[in-house]
């Protein structure tokens, strides 16, 4: 047995690596809530929090600092937890939230929004979600023939964003002088969300989240395999029908809300998977954490790293979180 | 005491119709070996009689219940499939063996004392004592097929069902696996339903063989009554010599291209 084995077997570890991810997360919120634009002291925090009307910061920490953190946590969680959930019931490690279609869905729909009705800025949230949403499905019903095998499901998913791809392109061809105020929404950014976008997600993200610890022993027996799970007395399709619907919310409600934001729903599963295991039971809550952990804390990098520029989240998460997953899958392999 | 029964099943695959109204009866506490040539048709077989699909027509009862109409948690507490192809898991054996106790557990209960006494029984059942802390996608070909079976004994299953359980393993461990699923009905009268390729081992180790050859059955019985000439040559075209082993009373079966 090896150290690592051993290591996982031990009671309490469970909870213990859970906490160490959530720690991991409280301290990602600190410093999102306290840098930025201008730097505020913890003790002003404390203050705004308690409700100590003096402080100066008062107005940019519940109106500025606050909600766009409260919104990457969710956003985070909520791309983490789809993902994880697709790679186990796609059984296979490039699954992530957008090849169900959810991104190129709301993709295009997010895309006529802010091309062909800029002066509409407020319907760009639901009707990317309806987009996401719409495609996630077609994807889900032309893969279907007499229950759902995840290699057709991965290749529908491929082939309607390659179609939708080249919806987008087309607009961003025909209306090349309004691409400009699109890449925002094209690589997920956090600029400017507040309270209005944590109101969008709140609610998905509770309830997906809710879904997906229910959905925690089925997960782990679809990982049995097929038959082996069916023999045990699961629902072998229903599993792979409500879990998907369940990421789908959850990613949709994401991506309407910051944008095509990739990555997350890919890599945190996967950093997760290669330090905790296969088991739902701790590899779930750990993605919720490091999900919001680090896309909190690639937002604040963002925001102080070319103060007063900010860097979309997005660009972020690529620049670092690359090079990390692949240090972490080198050392695996040794 | 039948246990399980088909009734007219039939079967379909994109126009290939693989079983064709299919009768067959099942009885408690023994070994039955489906044999037959490839895409005869025994795989659809053993898994519509295992509630893993609902065949085109035609229904299968266990013992007075349509299988197919009771809840799938209710059939996992009887009925257990070790399946052709498992994949590598990041588990322990012990991990592994336990989700065996998943039909007898509500949605959020935890495994008690009696669950470990069982796991521990199909463990020492399956000779992997000293193995049980070992990763399974660190065990050799042998060891992770007993692991799987494990898992099926700790689901304690009233028919156990084995899809060509022997396949891809060395002799040794192929006689191991099938000295398990036999000491199994000696020691807990399970009914064994496995799909085998390998003749003589369908000869030694099963109470009946049942023959399935383009989605019907051509025979059932004892093995000296419907292992002859005539059957290997018809079903699998081969030609046979058969010799009855004075010791043990059991068939040894030679085989030999039929001349053309």
């Amino acid at each position: 047995m090896s150290k690592k084995e051993a290591l996982r077997d031990r009671a309490g570890w469970k909870g213990f690596i859970v906490a160490v991810f959530v720690i991991l997360l409280v301290i990602s919120t600190i410093f999102s809530i306290q840098f930025g634009a201008v730097n505020i002291p913890l003790k002003d925090i404390w203050a705004a929090l308690t409700g100590d009307i003096q402080s100066d910061f008062q107005n940019i920490i519940w109106n500025i600092r606050i909600p766009r953190t409260f919104v990457a946590i969710l956003v985070g969680a909520n791309l983490a937890v789809a993902g994880v959930l697709l790679q186990g019931i796609m059984k296979n490690p490039l699954a992530d939230p957008y090849i169900i279609g959810v991104s190129s869905g709301a993709g295009l729909a997010g895309m006529i929004v802010l091309i062909l009705y800029p002066h509409l800025p407020h319907i760009l949230t639901p009707v990317a979600f309806i987009g996401a949403t719409i495609v996630a499905f077609t994807v889900y019903g032309l893969a279907w023939e007499k229950g759902i095998a995840p290699t057709r499901i991965i290749l529908a998913g491929v082939a309607v964003s390659a179609f939708l791809g080249s919806g987008i392109s087309a607009l961003m061809v025909f209306y090349s002088d309004r691409v400009q105020g699109t890449i925002d929404f094209m690589v997920g950014g956090l600029s400017a969300r507040s309270w209005p976008q944590v109101e969008v997600i709140l609610p998905y993200s509770i309830l997906g989240i809710l879904f997906a610890m229910i959905g925690i022993r089925k997960m782990n027996l679809l990982m049995l395999g097929d038959r082996t799970a069916k023999s045990l007395g699961a629902r072998v399709e229903w599993i792979r029908f409500s879990m998907t619907a369940v990421a789908t919310l959850l990613a949709a409600s994401a991506v309407s809300v910051v944008g095509l934001l990739g990555f997350v729903g890919l890599i945190v599963p996967h950093t997760a998977r290669l330090i905790v295991g296969n088991d739902y039971r701790v590899l779930l809550p750990v993605s919720i954490f490091l999900g919001a952990a680090i896309l909190t804390a690639s937002d604040t990098v963002g925001r102080i790293v070319f103060a007063p520029i900010e860097i979309p989240v997005g660009v972020i998460m690529g620049a670092l979180g690359a090079p990390f997953f692949l240090y972490l899958l080198r050392r695996k392999m040794v | 005491m039948t246990v399980l029964q088909a009734a007219s099943i039939s079967q379909s695959f994109s126009d290939k119709q693989v079983l064709n109204k299919i009768d067959l009866r099942l009885d408690e506490g023994r070994i039955y070996s489906i044999i037959g040539p490839n895409g005869s048709g025994k795989s659809t077989l053993l898994h519509a009689l295992s509630r893993q699909l609902k065949p085109d027509a035609g229904d299968v009862y266990w013992k007075e219940h349509n299988l197919y109409q009771l809840a799938p948690k209710k059939v996992a507490q009887e009925l257990a499939l070790l399946a052709q192809v498992n994949d590598l898991m990041d588990l322990t054996v012990e991990q592994l063996i336990a989700y065996g106790r998943t039909p007898h557990k509500s949605m959020f209960q935890r495994l008690d004392e009696d669950d470990q006494e069982i796991i521990d029984e199909a463990i020492h059942l399956t000779k992997l004592d000293s193995l049980r802390k070992r990763n399974v996608s660190h065990l050799s070909g042998g060891e992770r097929q007993r692991a799987w079976i494990a898992l099926c004994l700790a689901q304690q299953p009233k028919v156990f069902f084995l899809d060509e359980p022997t396949t891809y393993l060395d002799i040794s461990h192929q006689l191991d696996v099938l000295e398990i699923v036999s000491r199994l009905k000696e020691t807990r009268d399970v009914t064994v339903v496995m799909v085998l390729h390998d003749l003589n081992h369908a000869a030694t180790y099963s109470d009946e063989v049942i023959v399935v050859r383009e989605g019907h059955i051509y025979g059932q019985g004892i093995p000296k009554e419907v292992m002859n000439q005539e059957m290997f040559k018809e079903v699998f075209h081969v030609q046979s010599d058969i010799y009855e082993d004075e010791h043990d009373d059991l068939l040894r079966i030679v085989m030999k291209p039929l001349k053309k």
